[in-house]
């Protein structure tokens, strides 16, 4: 595309620097910048307040240097890009007129939140009017779903056999009743749980969690929030490590022989 | 339309550029502050007038005569459609430099200059460009004080330069030099204002001529 005339002079008067588009930008921004700073010393000069600015912080985020790219037809430089940005965070730290503020809002595009919180399921009943909530848990390979009814006994049956038949060893029946003597509830709550995968510990860890999970509905926010601190709520994310080639395992290398 | 252009030249101040200042305007601007001694360039010593306290002061007298031939030949480049570029590498005086060409209706570069601008144009481009026909150096240094590329370059491809040259600067290619200051705000609005004027007066007084010729 042609930028200049018959005459031969060039249409923009930046032409000679190479990156018209771009350093236009720059002067305008900076432009903005001091009438800004021109109109904050009007403000201090009438001895009125520093005017604070209401922009949503966590909402928006500056264009990035794909999308300036486009908007400016040029190739531009990872520091030319950072130059950019830091001049507009300059001119957001100054009292603005609405003028300014349309300007700037050009540069900037609207991050949707992500509001990811965890909505705590509210108590179910059954036929006999007795309260209970469901939910799954998992670890390893390991998944379980677990049912809490209230006004209970303390009995746990797991795949329909009772905990002592199902786990003998005493390491796994104590991970199924931690939540309980976590919360002070002993023997206040009966639980219905199926387990599937996963070796021994792997499925005392899922009922674990799953019964965690479920007790969040009987439980006030305060009590749910110690029991995340004690890392009830969370799920453990280590799994198996694989197999490397060139070794005997996930991290055991074959025997070294010096000769 | 020959006589149109030859007829400037037979006058040696056509434009009256020196009507647009006076000594005074120079040292209320204080365009005679110069550097300290120990920053003195060596081919600055014919222009400088003293040195007060470590400071050079420049000499204000044939800062006068430089600038109006500087001026009278900027002027007549405008008058003939030249294409004037202002070069300044001061950070503080960018904006002002690049607003003062935007008005005139000439150009600026205030910004780092790219090795084959003027020397590597016909690519950097494309082919049928047309170079600057005037370079104005408000500032002949570059930001590491040495002496701006433009200045090598423009001799390189027959360009002539107008440039300030401060006590620190080296006057020898260019053409046309005019000892100043180069650093103080009020010097550098007094050149914006000052080649402003003359561009403007050269370009009106075109349009008038040609005005002139048509109604007859």
């Amino acid at each position: 595309e042609i930028q200049w005339g018959e005459d031969g002079r060039p249409f923009h008067f930046l032409f000679y620097t190479g990156k018209q588009s771009y350093y236009s930008l720059m002067h305008e921004t900076y432009e903005k910048l001091l009438n800004a700073q021109k109109y904050q010393d009007q403000l201090i000069a009438q001895d009125l307040p520093p005017q604070k600015n209401k922009r949503n912080l966590a909402g928006s985020r500056w264009l990035t240097k794909i999308e300036l790219e486009e908007m400016l037809l040029e190739k531009l430089t990872d520091n030319d890009y950072s130059r950019f940005i830091l001049l507009l965070e300059k001119l957001m730290t100054l009292p603005c007129g609405d003028m300014e503020e349309k300007y700037v809002q050009k540069f900037s595009k609207e991050v949707p939140v992500q509001l990811q919180k965890v909505v705590i399921e509210p108590l179910k009943y059954d036929e006999r009017g007795v309260a209970f909530s469901t939910a799954e848990g998992g670890r390893k390979t390991a998944r379980a779903t677990a049912v809490v009814y209230d006004n209970g006994t303390g009995k746990i049956t797991v795949n329909g056999i009772d905990i002592l038949h199902y786990f003998p060893v005493l390491q796994d029946r104590e991970q199924l009743l931690f939540p309980f003597q976590f919360l002070d509830r002993v023997g206040k709550h009966d639980m219905v749980c199926t387990v599937s995968g996963g070796g021994r510990s792997a499925q005392a860890g899922a009922i674990r969690l799953a019964s965690a999970k479920a007790l969040r509905s009987f439980v006030t926010e305060k009590e749910v929030e110690f029991m995340r601190q004690a890392g009830l709520l969370t799920p453990d994310p280590r799994v198996k490590e694989r197999k490397k080639p060139g070794q005997e395992g996930a991290r055991r290398k074959f025997t070294w022989k010096k000769r | 339309d020959d006589k149109l252009l030859t007829e400037p030249l037979s006058h040696p101040d056509f434009f009256n550029v020196k009507e647009l200042f006076s000594l005074k305007d120079l040292f209320d601007a204080r365009v005679h502050l110069g550097h300290k001694k120990g920053c003195r360039h060596r081919f600055m010593e014919p222009y400088i007038f003293g040195c007060r306290l470590d400071q050079d002061i420049i000499d204000l007298d044939q800062t006068m005569q430089h600038l109006q031939l500087a001026l009278n030949f900027t002027a007549h480049v405008a008058y003939r459609k030249g294409i004037i570029l202002f070069i300044s590498r001061k950070r503080q005086f960018c904006h002002l430099i690049e607003t003062m060409a935007r008005e005139c209706g000439e150009y600026a570069h205030t910004r780092y200059w790219q090795g084959g601008l003027l020397t590597n144009a016909h690519i950097q481009f494309g082919s049928g460009v047309r170079l600057p026909d005037l370079i104005v150096f408000l500032s002949s240094l570059n930001n590491v004080f040495e002496s701006h590329v433009a200045i090598r370059d423009a001799a390189k491809m027959n360009i002539p330069t107008v440039g300030v040259v401060d006590t620190n600067c080296n006057p020898c290619l260019i053409t046309y030099p005019i000892p100043g200051n180069d650093d103080s705000p009020s010097a550098m609005e007094l050149y914006c204002k000052l080649f402003r004027m003359t561009i403007i007066r050269a370009k009106d007084k075109r349009r008038q001529s040609e005005v002139f010729d048509e109604l007859r």
